[in-house]
């Protein structure tokens, strides 16, 4: 997709900082993304790629730095002010994060509901409607989150994060836990849904072939800074040695994981 | 000196987590007065603490009544005073007992099953979709059971008076041979309005703490399944005391003084 980067971008995170406690998670972190962009951030486990997403959709309060959301600071922001913003948004959630008190039909419908006021009734068919999108069948609306698998669990979450028709979609770790195939399925249901929308969608993986599919542009996350960033199609000639050894999932080079013996 | 390190740090991590506490109680009782309320899960809750809860608060009345009619009677006799029995559980129970034992039960039953559902949802990501999905959860999951809580303790109560006096009546005059119209009308005679009023005051308060004590735990539950367990021990076994501990203030407050 051709990204609109002349104007503003959608997203704009400047000095990001967070610590918890001792541990630096992120560190200045500078990130844009375009109007209709996709961008994932690729980075191995606990650098800090949940959290930056947490922090713009205000889960976790930055120590310092600034997030712009359509040039509207969003740091500090609570109560409305906070929902409005959110609204904008829509999350899939690593663990697709259904709430087992509900109905499938309600888990999609909560956002249309409980944040805009819709009837019951008409929620019930925009959800199942959002489910045909995601490739579920209106049987699948009247069941339970338990009674599903993981795969029909994600596109669950998938059909939630995209029922308000936000302007930004986030995607957290979207393919981890599943089956290749049902990796692909999903993949393309993102891709599918975003271009459909014409949602901006900001990614987090360390599944490289989930990133190479659903991205236009990739940023790599290490030691809580944004080291290199690119189009997708550019990547393996990066001539980053720490992209390089995250792209190929090699053992050796600068990265070193910490590895008890 | 090192002995006073440790004891500085016990009584700093105490002071931080009735700050923490007192601040969630504020944030928390202020969503149960403001707009809006979602009365579809208010309903659902009182129907939780209410309704499912009355026959393990009636079970647990009418013995205690029983008992409490038995021992009377037993300690009583030696001076003679066992007429005083229908007096005696009738005060016991409106006072202390019913509001007492209902509040600890509801503790172990509706205390302990709030913290492992909002605990369960804090650690699969559910709290985060609540505020993704521009809802807040204070509004959506605590306050709801909060007023659920403090409403429908009373109501326990009132019935587990009602229950705790019947179970004593029924060993009064049927295993001791009391006389069953002298019996209930020295029960009517000493019901007063006082002990039965300190009792529904004292079951909104238990009502308050137990809901209170079961989503404080869970919503600050942390670490997966281990982290739910604790949150779940921790809501019964604060609310437990806390119980206990507001239990001799409000009898302070009521018969205390004068």
């Amino acid at each position: 997709m051709d990204a609109d980067t002349s104007a503003r971008p959608k997203i704009r995170i400047r000095g990001l900082s967070v610590a918890f406690g001792t541990k630096h998670v992120l560190r200045d972190l500078d990130l844009d993304v375009g109007v209709g962009e996709s961008v994932v951030i690729i980075g191995g486990s606990g650098v800090g790629k949940s959290v930056a997403l947490k922090c713009i959709l205000g889960l976790v309060q930055p120590d310092a730095g600034s997030i712009q959301i359509d040039g509207e600071e969003v740091v500090g922001l609570r109560g409305r002010a906070l929902d409005r913003v959110n609204a904008k948004i829509g999350m899939l959630f690593q663990s697709a994060a259904l709430f087992d008190s509900l109905q499938v039909w309600e888990n999609v419908a909560f956002g249309l509901i409980q944040g805009e006021g819709m009837e019951r009734e008409s929620a019930h068919e925009k959800a199942v409607e959002k489910l045909a999108q995601v490739g579920l069948g209106a049987d699948v609306a009247d069941l339970w989150p338990a009674e599903l698998s993981g795969g029909m669990r994600k596109r669950v979450g998938l059909a939630r994060a995209i029922a308000t028709d936000p302007e930004i979609i986030f995607f957290d770790e979207p393919t981890t836990g599943l089956d290749p195939i049902m990796g692909d399925v999903i993949d393309k249901l993102i891709v599918e849904c975003v271009r459909g929308l014409g949602a901006t969608a900001l990614s987090i993986t360390h599944d490289m072939t989930s990133a190479r599919r659903i991205a236009d542009r990739v940023a790599m996350l290490h030691e809580g800074k944004i080291i290199w960033t690119g189009p997708v199609a550019t990547i393996d000639q990066s001539g980053n040695d720490y992209v390089e050894q995250f792209i190929h999932g090699k053992a050796e080079g600068p990265i070193q994981m910490q590895v008890r013996r | 000196m090192p002995i006073l390190q440790p004891i500085g740090r016990v009584f700093l991590n105490f002071l931080a987590a009735t700050g923490r506490l007192s601040l969630f109680t504020v944030r928390a009782t202020s969503h149960c007065v403001r707009p809006p309320i979602y009365p579809r899960l208010v309903m659902r809750q009182m129907v939780e603490i209410g309704y499912y809860s009355l026959p393990v608060v009636g079970l647990t009345t009418i013995f205690t009544g029983m008992v409490l009619a038995l021992q009377t009677n037993s300690s009583f006799s030696s001076v003679n005073a066992e007429s005083a029995t229908a007096t005696i559980v009738v005060f016991a129970v409106t006072r202390e007992l019913a509001p007492v034992l209902a509040g600890l039960m509801v503790a172990g039953r509706i205390g302990a099953a709030m913290a492992a559902e909002i605990g369960t949802m804090r650690v699969t990501e559910q709290i985060d979709a609540l505020s993704t999905l521009s809802t807040n959860p204070f509004k959506y999951l605590i306050a709801p059971r909060l007023i659920a809580g403090l409403t429908m303790l009373p109501i326990l109560v009132v019935v587990g008076d009602i229950i705790g006096v019947f179970g004593g009546y029924l060993i009064a005059v049927y295993q001791l041979d009391f006389n069953a119209a002298n019996y209930l009308a020295q029960t009517w005679r000493y019901v007063e309005t006082l002990g039965v009023v300190s009792g529904i005051v004292k079951a909104a308060c238990f009502g308050f703490i137990v809901s209170l004590m079961g989503c404080y735990h869970g919503y600050h539950s942390s670490g997966g399944a281990q982290g739910v367990g604790a949150a779940t021990t921790n809501s019964v076994v604060s609310a437990s005391i806390l119980i206990l501990g507001a239990n001799y203030l409000i009898t302070a407050l009521f018969f205390g003084v004068g």
